[in-house]
């Protein structure tokens, strides 16, 4: 099942005018907010009725603008995730998971409501109203909602940008079974750049209304020249295994060969995971590293430098562990004497590797 | 109830029984019209607006003569009516017609606030999760805005029960067909001896519309705790 979105519309401030497919899996829209992702999930829901543009999943269209086809959101067969949850208050918890469910062609019900209910861990709450969940559990229950109406499509609008971190640790781990176990499409809005790390399949980066990078998490997200949140956002995406909990608090790591540590996880050992190491919290050193107090160094040769108008410079390292990304200055650049092909060594401060960075398991085909 | 003189349990029950039908009866009407004021954007909504306030704002009695001049024997939509066998002038029915216009306005006003109190964006997650907007209306809006239809019909109950000005206007003051509660304390009040029975009348009137009012609070409290999930 794969996505093909053409979209033109004018907005107050921002002018509409992209094209991508999405393949299967989680392809998310990245981009700052004003950048028109909220505005093209809307209209591939059918809530609002671009200028222009034709939206398909695979062969079947939801609306082509030329051809004067337009299909009402009602019968486009989505599982739309909003950021506020958007429950029924009115009906309980068991009502709300029923209600997509119930609209949806006998013959199309794919979802098993027992394995749902169990797999976003729900079955206690079924019978309270939304007034009295938590926000974590409101959106566990909203995930529900969507899924049980066997959508074709799966779009999710920001759905932790109400949430507090703790709940958004909370939640990202039931996107990523979603991915895993559920062979929908899904079209992941976000401005986080962690949660692009953890989920996408595919990135599809926004600004002003326009796809300016689309590509594989770890390639969109190394890209200088795309930052859609900001330089902060730069950083590689490493895939890694759980060797050991130590009792100093520390969990090691193996990427490929190289040993790193960071904070203790709740991961179990022997499991694989993504990491994201924001190129902010690297630093680079010509000579190996001695008397640091960071843990993680990874050595390698420098791929390239890009320098964009400012005075930094992201440099991506090739390790054993990966592409590593570090953002430097023009000025270090030039006092280290570094270009393509030079050996370096990237320092990684323990801390860096911030928990909610962690992500779940990997799907083996990637 | 034998401390009330068949007279006056006859005014009593004719009362109740077009207040209830023109509640009744207009209740979609009154839905519908709220939902269109709330919700659409139209040309000409300022005027339905208007229309619909109009029995408000008027006297009783210029309301009264409009609904003679157009239901009556010789009105337009009164001879129109004739002609399928439907006399409203002078019946109770159209007792029923002139105090569910007159009752109109308020239970407009009362369901429209409770329409503009549902998110819109509940009735797209309704449709994005493949309801139709009849399914949307019935399933999201209707059930969120009980406490509010609920509220209007007690209070369009309450004031119909009260009409007078319009109604005698329109249908007379007709023992056992047209005279309401309060055109009964009215007539008792123009015959020597009357006020007594018109007491006890005023007594039942003031009975009604205290407990409608307070069966309309603790309705709208009750439904609006529900729909809140506490």
């Amino acid at each position: 099942m794969s996505l093909s979105v053409q979209l033109q519309h004018r907005l107050p401030g921002i002018d509409l005018d992209l094209s991508f497919d999405a393949p299967p899996g989680v392809t998310v829209l990245f981009g700052r907010s004003g950048s028109g992702k909220t505005t093209i999930v809307n209209a591939v829901a059918g809530l609002l009725r671009p200028e222009a543009g034709r939206v398909a999943v695979n062969d079947w269209v939801l609306f082509d603008i030329e051809r004067h086809q337009w299909l009402p959101p009602h019968k486009r067969r989505l599982g739309y995730i909003f950021q506020e949850g958007r429950l029924f208050p009115h009906l309980n918890v068991r009502q709300n998971l029923a209600y997509g469910r119930w609209f949806a062609p006998k013959n199309a019900r794919r979802e098993n409501p027992d394995k749902v209910i169990e797999m976003l861990g729900v079955g206690h709450l079924l019978d309270r109203r939304p007034a009295r969940l938590s926000g974590g559990e409101k959106q566990r229950v909203a995930i529900g909602r969507a899924l049980l109406a066997s959508p074709r499509l799966i779009l999710a609008d920001e759905p932790l940008a109400a949430l507090d971190d703790a709940r958004k640790a909370e939640i990202l781990p039931y996107f990523e079974r979603l991915r895993d176990e559920v062979s929908v499409p899904i079209l992941y809005v976000t401005h986080a750049a962690a949660e692009v790390a953890r989920l996408a399949t595919s990135v599809v980066a926004l600004q002003d209304g326009k796809v300016v990078r689309q590509g594989p998490a770890a390639d969109v997200l190394a890209d200088p020249s795309v930052a859609p949140a900001g330089v902060r956002a730069i950083g590689a995406v490493l895939k890694v295994r759980v060797l050991a909990h130590h009792d100093d608090g520390l969990t090691e790591l193996d990427a490929n060969g190289a040993r790193l540590f960071l904070p203790r996880i709740s991961h179990d050992i022997g499991e694989d995971l993504r990491i994201r190491i924001p190129a902010q919290e690297v630093i680079l050193s010509k000579t190996p590293p001695q008397g640091l107090s960071a843990l993680n160094v990874l050595s390698g040769t420098v791929d390239s430098i890009r320098s964009g108008d400012g005075p930094g410079a992201i440099v991506s390292v090739k390790t054993p562990a990966g592409i590593v990304l570090a953002r430097v200055t023009r000025r270090s650049v030039n006092a280290l004497g570094l270009e393509a092909g030079a050996p370096c060594h990237a320092v990684i401060k323990t801390v860096a590797l911030a928990p909610q960075d962690v992500g779940g398991r990997i799907i083996s085909n990637e | 109830m034998d401390w009330l003189g068949p007279a006056e349990i006859e005014a009593l029950k004719l009362s109740l029984r077009v207040s209830f039908w023109a509640t009744l009866a207009t209740l979609p009407f009154g839905i519908f019209v709220a939902y269109a004021l709330a919700r659409w954007r139209f040309p000409g909504r300022q005027v339905l607006n208007g229309l619909v306030h109009l029995p408000l704002i008027l006297p009783p009695v210029v309301t009264g003569y409009l609904l003679l001049l157009t239901f009556g024997i010789q009105g337009p939509v009164g001879r129109l009516l004739g002609e399928i066998g439907i006399v409203v002038a002078f019946r109770w029915t159209g007792a029923a017609l002139a105090a569910g216009i007159m009752a109109f306005p308020l239970m407009v006003r009362a369901i429209r606030l409770s329409i503009e109190a549902v998110d819109p964006k509940l009735e797209q997650a309704g449709a994005t999760l493949g309801a139709s907007r009849a399914m949307v209306f019935a399933t999201v809006t209707l059930p969120m805005i009980l406490p509010g239809v609920t509220a209007g019909a007690i209070l369009a109950f309450a004031k119909a029960m009260g009409e007078f000005g319009a109604t005698i206007t329109f249908v007379s003051n007709i023992p056992g067909q047209t005279q309401t509660l309060p055109s009964a304390v009215y007539a008792f009040l123009q015959v020597p001896g009357g006020e007594a029975a018109a007491t006890r009348l005023v007594i039942i009137s003031i009975i009604i519309a205290m407990g409608a009012l307070l069966l309309s609070e603790y309705v709208g409290r009750r439904a609006a705790a529900r729909v809140a999930g506490t």
